[in-house]
């Protein structure tokens, strides 16, 4: 199978280890995951390259290809967004030296996150997009970097965003079993993070209701969190004695369509 | 509803001896029985006799929802035998929140998939009520409570991470058993992360190398998903589940 070919490339230790900056060993990665796109056929893509796109665009089946790929396009623009967040984090010094370990051991995630679509994608992938965290180009100004209070706040936000952007993927990847898996993998632990951030602003590490403790420019985060109805079947009111209705809703987390993340991450992305 | 009995029907009659014999090492759940089924020698034909005695979890979508709700039964006897011990009582009052709003999610999980299965088929498909022994568990200790919620959150991420790709969503309600996994698989991963940092607080424990693993020779970050042998086998070994079932039909792939 040619996956385990794209597994093999990306074990090689030498390119993954390669003397030099992290930010050359991206580079390096990036390189690597370009030069096996089109061996990567597991992945259900390689029909899509950008070399055949356009030739294939008016063929049946083509449609739900591409939005593979705009689905994995779409999870590696948010992972660029917060490895470059917890990255310039680090960098700033704003981190409570307590709390380190956990923002290096959630850095050390986002990293592993993006090498690994970029691999997935190949050609496809997108180049990261610029970012701007005083959120500017949603109209606010933000100073995460100096003012611990708000990275914590944007951590916690990009998490549960992540969360919800994942799950509300999982559909468009059912057809493959293999991506779905991945995602699965990454989703969950971006519920992880989100907990364990959560936690440390002094919150519950699940959502209760739609509750939104971020600036209110980011209640879209948090908006049908306080869904009561799953499958079909309307639990308001049924556990009065586990919870009640708030636990109802802190037991089911919530997706969020690609369009809903796009205009959350909107907000601290230039072009 | 109809379609799922008519497919669970299908995917029964399809099954083969060698579907048996790849889940034989974890088929039998539950410290009441200690033998397997009997196996037919017929291999065109179905690939075991079933005992009327055991109850098995079924075959496609009917199959992973009940095997859900074995687990979900699991975690929620484990956390209602927490709020009556020891531990629970003494705990500050943050730990007596995450212990409390553990056992309401997953009392809210595991009632919510009675009625939902109970809604798309008889009453006799359903996984029964389970009998737990958890005679093992020290219920006045924090670190053997912590220690079992711990194994029981990080197998629920696993375990649901897992049977995304078993849910067959040609079938009518298939995406909406999807997104259900997604959505609680968070939730439980939420709980692995909150009960892992008071295990070790401010550590990287809350998602530790301990528990996940690389992808593509990619750094650790990633949760696991184990298909439902592992599961079962690993719940086996727990000892914690005394009424038997089986898991004889569940989907492969």
């Amino acid at each position: 199978m040619n996956f385990i070919k794209i597994l093999d490339i990306l074990s090689n230790k030498d390119l993954l280890n390669e003397k030099g900056s992290r930010r050359d060993s991206f580079q390096q990665f990036k390189t690597v995951g370009k030069g096996v796109a089109l061996a990567s056929i597991p992945f259900g893509l390689a029909a899509t390259s950008s070399k055949t796109k356009a030739a294939t665009t008016t063929m049946a089946g083509a449609a739900f290809q591409a939005s593979n790929i705009d689905v994995l396009n779409f999870a590696l623009t948010l992972e660029y967004l917060e490895q470059e967040f917890y990255q310039l984090g680090l960098d700033s010094g704003v981190i409570d030296p307590a709390d380190q370990t956990v923002f290096s051991t959630i850095s050390k995630h986002e990293d592993s996150h993006v090498q690994f679509l970029l691999a997935a994608l190949g050609d496809d992938a997108i180049d990261k997009p610029n970012f701007d965290f005083t959120g500017t180009p949603g109209g606010l100004s933000l100073d995460p970097f100096n003012d611990y209070p708000t990275f914590m706040a944007l951590a916690q936000g990009f998490e549960d965003t992540g969360v919800r952007a994942y799950k509300g993927q999982a559909g468009a990847l059912a057809n493959d079993n293999t991506l779905l898996t991945y995602a699965l993998q990454i989703h969950s632990v971006e519920a992880r993070h989100a907990s364990q951030v959560r936690r440390m602003r002094g919150e519950k590490g699940w959502i209760t209701r739609n509750n939104n403790t971020l600036p209110d420019a980011f209640s879209g985060i948090y908006a049908g969190e306080q869904n009561l109805i799953q499958g079909g079947v309307d639990l308001a009111g049924l556990f009065g004695s586990a919870g009640g209705d708030n636990a109802v809703t802190e037991a089911f987390d919530e997706p969020l369509t690609m369009a809903e993340v796009n205009a959350i991450a909107g907000v601290f992305i230039v072009s | 509803m109809k379609k799922l009995k008519q497919n669970n029907l299908q995917t029964l009659i399809n099954n083969d001896r060698r579907r048996f014999l790849k889940l034989s090492g974890a088929a039998i759940v539950g410290s009441g029985l200690l033998f397997m089924t009997g196996c037919s020698d017929d291999d065109d034909g179905p690939g075991f006799e079933p005992n009327p005695d055991v109850f098995d979890l079924g075959s496609g979508n009917l199959g992973i929802l009940n095997y859900a709700y074995a687990l979900e039964q699991l975690e929620a006897a484990f956390y209602t035998r927490v709020l009556d011990g020891g531990y629970y009582a003494g705990a500050n009052a943050n730990e007596k929140q995450i212990m409390l709003d553990l056992y309401n999610h997953e009392v809210i999980h595991r009632e919510f998939f009675k009625t939902a299965i109970s809604s798309v088929v008889d009453a006799s498909q359903v996984l029964p009520t389970l009998e737990f022994d958890f005679s093992s568990v020290n219920f006045d200790d924090r670190a053997s409570v912590l220690g079992i919620s711990k194994v029981l959150e990080d197998t629920g991420v696993s375990a649901y991470n897992g049977a995304g790709q078993l849910i067959n969503v040609g079938d009518a309600a298939g995406l909406t058993y999807l997104g259900l996994a997604g959505k609680i698989v968070s939730v439980e991963a939420r709980h692995a992360s909150a009960i892992r940092d008071l295990l070790n607080p401010g550590s990287m424990d809350f998602a530790g190398d301990d528990i996940l693993v690389g992808l593509g020779g990619t750094q650790k970050a990633y949760d696991k998903a184990q298909l439902p042998p592992e599961i079962l086998a690993a719940v086996i070994a727990t000892g914690f589940v005394v009424t038997p079932f089986t898991a004889n039909n569940l989907p492969t792939e």
